[in-house]
């Protein structure tokens, strides 16, 4: 079987579920090999591959590979299509996914498929396009096929791989470092699962009124261990960070549960959650636009229906 | 400060939007085409930057004969002149062979700083800013809330998962924006009428150094295998809260096994 190469994603050493997913995958179409950029790639980290499937962990150990935007990670990947011929490259469908992709596919001079939500045999991607209106099958047709996967697209499933480490030196060259990072700035965060990955997501909208009244979203999304999002209504007036932000300018999430409360449904926020398996809507207004794909929607204040809802889903643990 | 802004026309999202059952491209004749609403952004973050720097703003699209609209639109905002790279060949293009034609005008028209929207609305594939970059060897400075130009010197503050990336280069540079960034001004009566008189240069392939081999659906790098609309979503259970609205939806989503 040939060889798939998959980025990993992580943060602070600890591997994003979406990885896992791209494991899965991977496994059915051939041999994955996870590629790891930058430090932190412990004993934890590479059991964890290993347990989902990973035969080998390519490792570029380097601060040098996360320091500069992008094109360091891509300039990794690149190498390793040459070194290593591999069937496929996967990485996960998220901003700075894609822009990795992107960067690879013009310097391995392939094909990319970017947004798929699905891989079947000779790599064809399912994508689902114009807000959800059209399915699409689509392949890379030249080079080596470089697909970005959605979070969520399919569940990750465990299977052991041998997991052998190989390290990759590596020194970005000089155009692959023009854009440094000086600064990162951590934004709050908590406990919560981050919002693309997330099973489960509670998005609150103007309706919730205020920063404060957030509490009341939180809570819910709380009693369901779920993830909180918010419509630009609601990080535009600073009640919610922007990376918390579901649409089109914010992240696509594709969760199995989506909860919409106090928010209109307009074409920008549902083009970032319009494939979410369930929606449930709550909103005042019968004539909202978001109730036209809910599967399940009360027409009603948030501020009793929501901590009704909570109070119930605690009742009932 | 030379100053190009990528605007593409996409469709109007609020129309239904097609793919085009014999070549399986978007169907862009059958719908009304409008300035990407992230390239408003750009527009305006261009005309900031240069009234804070002088300099000039250019419009680049690459688009069929229809784009001119939209292209006026941008000119209305204020951008000085344009450029619209239009040629046949270029119908069906994929992300490769977009962001090689237009990284070939980009180095025809010459800048110091590029800036585009950092998706599109149709396509969304959020990929033609890196790959610009990386075609013109120039910094990747995307994905950015706000800009800050200082002589030769450039920083960003770059959205992330967590927060943000504050991220310096040095001019020429390729900058995407999110919609947080500024809020882009309407076209003003006198901004309208003065587009109408400001110069629009029309750019065919050859004129842009760009091989006709390399471009088109025929040079694509992915093809559209099959397509099909999307089975509607079945209509769902919309209840109206009389006291008990949150103990309902707690019971749809016990029957659905969340809780
Ligand atoms: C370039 C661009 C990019 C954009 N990107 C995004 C994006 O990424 N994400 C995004 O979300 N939007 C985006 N938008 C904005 C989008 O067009 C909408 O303006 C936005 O989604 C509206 O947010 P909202 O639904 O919270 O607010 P509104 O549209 O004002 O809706 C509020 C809703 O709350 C309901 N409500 C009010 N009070 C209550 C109550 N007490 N109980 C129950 N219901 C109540 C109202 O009935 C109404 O339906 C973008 C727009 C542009 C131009
Ligand atoms: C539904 C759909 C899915 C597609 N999926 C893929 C795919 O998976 N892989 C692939 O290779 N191609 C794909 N394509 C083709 C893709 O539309 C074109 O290659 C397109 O030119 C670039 O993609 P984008 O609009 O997504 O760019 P994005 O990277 O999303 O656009 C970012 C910015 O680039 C600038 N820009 C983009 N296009 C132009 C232009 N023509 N003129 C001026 N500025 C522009 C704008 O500033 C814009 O805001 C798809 C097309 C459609 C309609």
């Amino acid at each position: 079987m040939s060889e798939i190469l998959v980025l990993v994603e992580h943060v602070d050493g600890e591997i994003k579920k979406v990885t896992l997913e791209l494991l899965t995958l991977a496994r059915t179409l051939g041999e994955p090999s996870a590629v790891w950029a930058g430090p932190g790639c412990g004993d934890a980290a590479k059991a964890k591959l290993a347990e989902y499937g990973a035969d080998k962990i390519y490792v570029a150990d380097s601060d040098e590979v996360v320091n500069y935007v992008v094109a360091p990670k891509a300039e990794l990947l690149a190498r390793l299509v040459a070194d290593k011929s591999p069937a496929a490259v996967l990485v996960a469908s998220t901003i700075e996914g894609k822009e990795v992709a992107g960067r690879l596919a013009v310097k391995t001079d392939s094909g990319v498929i970017t947004d798929a939500v699905g891989l079947g045999e000779g790599f064809v991607a399912d994508q689902s396009i114009f807000g959800g209106g059209v399915n699409v099958r689509s392949r890379v047709t030249k080079g080596t096929p470089i697909v970005a996967v959605r979070p969520n697209s399919t569940a990750p499933v465990a299977a052991a791989g041998a997991g052998a480490e190989e390290k990759v030196e590596v020194a970005p060259s000089e155009a692959a470092r023009a854009a440094k990072i000086v600064e990162r700035v951590k934004e709050e965060k908590g406990a919560r699962p981050e919002l693309t990955e997330a099973a489960i997501v509670v998005s609150g909208g103007r309706g919730v009124g205020s920063a404060e009244n957030f509490a009341i979203i939180e809570k819910l999304a709380d009693s369901l261990g779920a993830a909180v999002g918010a419509s630009r209504a609601a990080t535009d007036a600073k009640w919610y960070p922007h990376q918390f932000q579901v649409g089109q300018t914010g992240k696509t999430v594709s969760p199995q549960l989506y909860i919409a409360a106090g928010i209109s449904g307009a074409i920008q926020h549902r083009a970032g959650m319009q494939t979410s398996k369930t929606i449930i809507v709550v909103n005042k207004d019968p004539e909202a636009p978001i109730f036209e794909i809910a599967d399940f929607g009360v027409v009603g204040d948030l501020f009793q229906v929501v901590p009704q809802l909570t109070e119930e889903i605690e009742k009932r643990k | 400060m030379n100053i190009v802004v990528c605007v593409k026309q996409v469709p109007d999202t609020a129309t239904e939007r097609k793919l085009r059952p014999d070549d399986k491209t978007l169907d862009r004749d059958a719908v009304d085409g409008v300035v990407n609403e992230l390239d408003e952004y750009a527009v305006e973050e261009a005309l900031r930057l240069k009234e804070a720097h002088g300099g000039e703003v250019t419009v680049l699209t690459m688009g069929p004969a229809k784009a001119t609209e939209t292209i006026r639109k941008a000119l209305a905002m204020g951008a000085d002149k344009a450029v619209h790279l239009s040629d046949d060949a270029l119908h069906g293009s994929d992300a490769l062979s977009t962001s090689y034609a237009m990284a070939q005008a980009l180095k025809k028209i010459g800048f110091d700083l590029v800036i585009l929207g950092s998706e599109s609305t149709d396509a969304r594939t959020g990929v033609l800013a890196a790959m610009l970059a990386e075609r013109l060897g120039a910094p990747q400075l995307t994905l950015a809330r706000k800009v800050e130009v200082n002589g030769s010197a450039i920083a960003i503050e770059r959205i992330t998962d967590y927060g943000y990336d504050k991220v310096e280069a040095t001019l020429p540079a390729v900058v995407s924006v999110v919609e947080k960034i500024n809020e882009p001004r309407y076209p003003s009566f006198k901004g309208i009428m003065a587009a109408k008189k400001k110069p629009v240069e029309a750019l065919g392939i050859a004129d842009a150094s760009v091989d006709a081999s390399a471009v088109g659906l025929a040079a694509a790098y992915s093809e559209v295998a099959e397509f099909a609309a999307a089975p509607p979503r079945a209509a769902g259970t919309i209840v109206k809260d009389e006291g008990d609205g949150g103990v309902k939806a707690a019971d749809f989503l016990a029957s659905k096994k969340f809780i």
